[in-house]
């Protein structure tokens, strides 16, 4: 315990070799929670008072939970997962009181581990945006340049593990919102296979698309939280309970004879310039490990944003119906006149709802209605399934496929924000991944001449998230972007 | 088939969706959807005569869970978010008969 960068696996042999309590481990990541919280608005809340009671219940139950993989681990939840006693916001004003009765599959599994929840993170409303601005509590601050945004909608996750607020946290992925914040921070995110990982509990966006997944500082550490949260659950009719990897069969990770495609169409346009240098050379440290890189061709990805900018407002103005200021949320303040069920429901979502959220369930509404739907929501699915059978077919000759994880590294705050296209645009790198299901891990992998982090994406085939595991160590073992630490991060 | 939409059709969406805009908000959205719009016309480009769409690897029909009796919610932990509810634990809501 001699750095301050601990590890997920290192806090846990420490508390188990009972080299530090929990507590005192707690009040450490509390502490600089206190230190910076105000300047990066990474939370929505911070549970330290049950976050202590908890890492003391881990001291006194440590002998008889020795065996827990995340014993006296500090974690992070996404506030679009519900949580009991404490609230479960969304980032919005909608659900601003709102407190679940029930735990997320995945907030129990984390205590079932041993973990400690430290708090809930921001993120943009619904976990509709790539910046975290459309937050109804304030954007969130990069810590590498709190001018600049920590990407979305998981930024406040990204920001903990960055800013080493937390040694991980846990968050969710319906069209990049895990790695493209990741991405930004320079950490490691990991959206797994469509089906691995419960839903239960997860506020619903877009249920096609939607997957949770873990943001850490390792790639081992990714295999620990996710081999956690990962399995079957009988709450959730999508999960699977596909076999999950040996993680001690992993690691250390071996790129020797990997074959790794490349798809060549999307990366001649748009790419800023520092994070294609960047991206080169992750393939020439791939190279050098022994793996080959090969050109693929993916003939549809160029229609990932339009199709995903449909299917993903179509299912969330369907999801979203159910804020209606009945059964929980803030309703509404009558008018004048007779109130009625009617305009108590039109009020309430104006309100309640920002501006992100009502545009998506504008299009959304759009392309399901009437006269419209064949044109474009089928359209858009058919599309999709094309999409889905090209990387089929490019795993024919390939292991993983590498891109950037994003086009341009992180964008000033305000830079975006008043045009929804571009934002929508410079997703073009990660929707893919959730269009057709397939796991998908960012890496840091370098650093723009402004000092801010480049990431790099593998994608893999269906439940085959060992293959990135194995993968993306051997790329971390070979460098040593993870020792360089954000200028916000406290002691 | 254009993507030119009009006032009308936001105003026509807003109402589907259950949302009352503001004024302002009726002309940012009836610009900002048609440009959204414009942009994924792009797809009617793209042939899918013959292209069934597909459902996600591994997912197919599942099994039906056996129709046992579960613990579930209790009456006042369904209640508690609830805006308006009446003593007796029931959601209340403004009228809904006789607009």
């Amino acid at each position: 315990m001699t750095n301050r960068d601990w590890t997920v696996l290192e806090l846990r042999r420490a508390v188990a070799n009972g080299d530090v309590s929990a507590r005192n481990i707690c009040e450490g990541y509390l502490n600089r929670i206190t230190k910076v919280n105000d300047q990066l608005n990474a939370f929505t809340s911070v549970l330290q008072d049950i976050a202590l009671a908890r890492a003391e219940e881990v001291d006194n139950q440590r002998n008889a939970w020795l065996d827990r993989p995340l014993l006296g681990v500090p974690i992070t939840v996404k506030d679009v997962i519900c949580m009991q006693s404490a609230p479960t916001t969304a980032s919005s004003r909608i659900l601003a009181n709102f407190r679940s009765p029930y735990n997320a599959t995945v907030v129990n599994k984390l205590l079932d581990a041993g973990a400690v929840i430290l708090g809930k993170t921001n993120c943009d409303e619904f976990a509709m945006g790539s910046s975290t601005e459309h937050s109804a509590f304030g954007p969130t601050h990069n810590p590498w340049d709190q001018e600049y945004v920590p990407g979305g909608s998981s930024g406040g996750a990204a920001v903990a593990v960055a800013a080493r607020l937390a040694p991980a946290s846990i968050a969710s992925d319906t069209g990049g919102s895990i790695r493209q914040p990741a991405a930004f921070c320079g950490v490691v995110g990991l959206k797994p296979t469509y089906g691995r990982v419960s839903r239960y509990g997860l506020l619903a966006f877009a249920s096609s698309l939607d997957q949770i997944g873990p943001i850490t500082l390792t790639v081992k550490d990714a295999a620990t939280v996710f081999q956690v949260i990962a399995g079957d659950d009988p709450l959730d009719s999508t999960s699977l309970s596909e076999p999950l990897p040996d993680i001690e069969m992993l690691f250390p990770g071996n790129a020797k004879g990997a074959r790794i495609g490349i798809p060549r169409r999307i990366l001649d346009e748009g790419v800023d310039v520092d994070v294609m240098k960047a991206f080169n050379q992750t393939l020439s440290v791939f190279t050098e490990l022994g793996a080959t890189i090969l050109e693929i061709d993916l003939p549809h990805i160029n229609y990932a944003v339009p199709v995903y900018y449909l299917v993903a407002p179509a299912e969330a103005s369907s999801n979203l119906a159910r804020y209606d200021g009945v059964r929980y949320g803030v309703r509404a303040a009558p008018v004048k006149g007779e109130p009625n069920v009617s305009t108590m429901y039109d009020q309430t979502r104006d309100q309640g709802f920002g501006n992100e959220v009502k545009r998506r369930i504008m299009l959304g509404t759009y392309a399901l209605s009437a006269g419209y739907y064949d044109a474009f929501y089928l359209q858009a699915q058919r599309v999709r399934s094309l999409i889905r059978n090209d990387y089929d077919v490019a795993f024919n000759r390939v292991d993983a496929i590498a891109m950037p994880t994003t086009q341009t590294p992180a964008f000033r705050i305000g830079e975006r924000v008043d045009n929804p296209l571009a934002m929508y645009l410079g997703d073009i790198f990660t929707v893919s991944a959730n269009l057709t299901g397939l796991p998908a891990i960012s890496l840091p992998c370098g650093f723009t001449n402004h000092r801010l982090p480049i990431g790099f994406q593998l994608i893999g085939k269906p439940f085959d998230e060992a293959t990135l595991f194995h993968l993306s160590d051997a790329y971390e073992q070979a460098t040593e972007w993870l020792t360089i630490r954000p200028p916000s991060a406290p002691d | 088939m254009s993507s030119k939409l009009t006032r009308t059709d936001i105003e026509r969406i807003a109402a589907l969706a259950h949302l009352e805009l503001t004024e302002e908000e009726i002309k940012l959205f009836t610009r900002q959807l048609a440009q959204i719009l414009e942009y994924a016309q792009q797809l009617q480009q793209v042939n899918t005569e013959d292209v069934s769409v597909q459902w996600h690897h591994g997912i197919t029909a599942k099994p039906l869970r056996s129709d046992v009796l579960r613990p579930s919610l209790t009456r006042d932990d369904a209640i508690a978010n609830a805006p308006e509810s009446t003593p007796d634990g029931l959601f209340k809501v403004p009228k809904v008969i006789g607009e």
